[in-house]
């Protein structure tokens, strides 16, 4: 019984934990919904630096608590989004950002899986073309088939 | 054996099937050897090569004083971020205390998100590097710095200008390596 009440408190942790967010922001929201808008969808954006693969607002760091901070202030002195996120890159670089802006530095991060993507595409098609037109072989007259459809190669 | 493709395209089809992902296979190995020995924590900063950023602290010593940026032009200097939750900062403590009376720079310390009295208790029981100290506790000069882990140091040229900025503790062999050719071309300014 003790084992199963273990297991099933376990297990709610686990599925309910996430759902009910581990957010590490608790300040109060901002009076202007729009802002708070702005400041929800900034904060996700965010790289934390000290523990790289959060944001600043899943993250309990003094510096990502030092951040959010700085954003609210900016959003309620009526800065924009591009104000805030230009103030983030001056002083942390393009990395600061998860989706950094398009220019010639960070243009292969964008670009490349797109390209990838077509050379993957155009390779595929190739290989579809190239199998349609052979025969499907059903007897051995011609020795074995070289790559039967569906059978690994 | 298949009748009809000469050798060309076999040839051809040996490229395609072989050639090409070897040597995709060896690029991208040859990518990840490099990126091997480099370190993802550290983040270049944009601030090299600009202005350092305007501040003022009061000082540690005596709060009614500021330290400010007036005060690092004139002379090739050192920034230091520290704290004393910082445990590269007590590492590198006896570093900063050889450069201070080596080097011939002044070192002006950050003293970032900190209690000032825990503060001084370690300037005092260890020895102080700094020439000054400007409290940050609220950690604003810090992100106006693109401080994000101490210790930090930042190597400013006498008209202000940031030259370098190393993140980690500070060792005579990053000193030799970094710092001296960058100031050895910046001169000294005095």
């Amino acid at each position: 019984m003790t084992n199963f009440c273990c297991g099933l408190i376990v297990g709610l942790v686990i599925v309910l934990g996430p759902a009910s967010g581990w957010a590490m922001d608790t300040d109060a929201k901002l009076a202007d919904p729009a802002r708070q808008e702005t400041y929800v969808r900034l904060t996700h954006e965010v790289r934390c630096l000290v523990c790289q693969n959060q944001t600043i607002a899943d993250s309990n760091a003094p510096l990502a608590a030092d951040l959010r901070r700085e954003i609210r202030q900016m959003l309620e002195e009526g800065r924009s989004e591009t104000e805030v996120t230009t103030f983030l890159l001056d002083r942390y670089g393009d990395f600061v950002l998860y989706k950094p802006r398009f220019k010639a530095s960070t243009a292969a991060l964008w670009l490349a899986p797109g390209l990838l993507l077509l050379i993957g595409g155009l390779g595929l098609g190739r290989i579809i073309r190239r199998r349609r037109g052979l025969p499907v072989p059903v007897d051995d007259d011609e020795g074995p088939p070289e790559a039967a459809p569906g059978e690994p190669r | 054996m298949r009748s009809g493709p000469g050798l060309r395209s076999e040839a051809g089809a040996t490229f395609w099937r072989f050639l090409l992902p070897v040597t995709f296979f060896v690029a991208l190995l040859a990518v990840f050897l490099l990126g091997l020995g480099k370190d993802p924590t550290l983040v270049p900063s944009p601030l090299v090569g600009k202005a350092a950023p305007e501040f003022s602290l009061p000082r540690l010593d005596d709060p009614s004083q500021t330290l400010s940026r007036k005060d690092l032009l004139g002379k090739t200097s050192l920034v230091n971020v520290w704290g004393t939750w910082c445990a590269g900062c007590r590492q590198e403590h006896e570093t900063l205390l050889a450069l201070a009376n080596d080097s011939g720079l002044p070192i002006f310390g950050i003293n970032w998100k900190d209690d000032p009295q825990l503060a001084r208790e370690w300037l005092t029981t260890l020895g102080n590097p700094y020439a000054a100290v400007g409290v940050d506790q609220d950690g604003r000069t810090a992100i106006n710095w693109g401080v994000y882990g101490a210790p930090e140091t930042f190597l400013i040229g006498p008209d202000g200008t940031v030259l370098y900025k190393h993140i980690a503790p500070m060792t005579l062999e990053v000193w030799k390596k970094e710092f001296l050719p960058r100031i050895a071309t910046a001169g000294t300014g005095s």
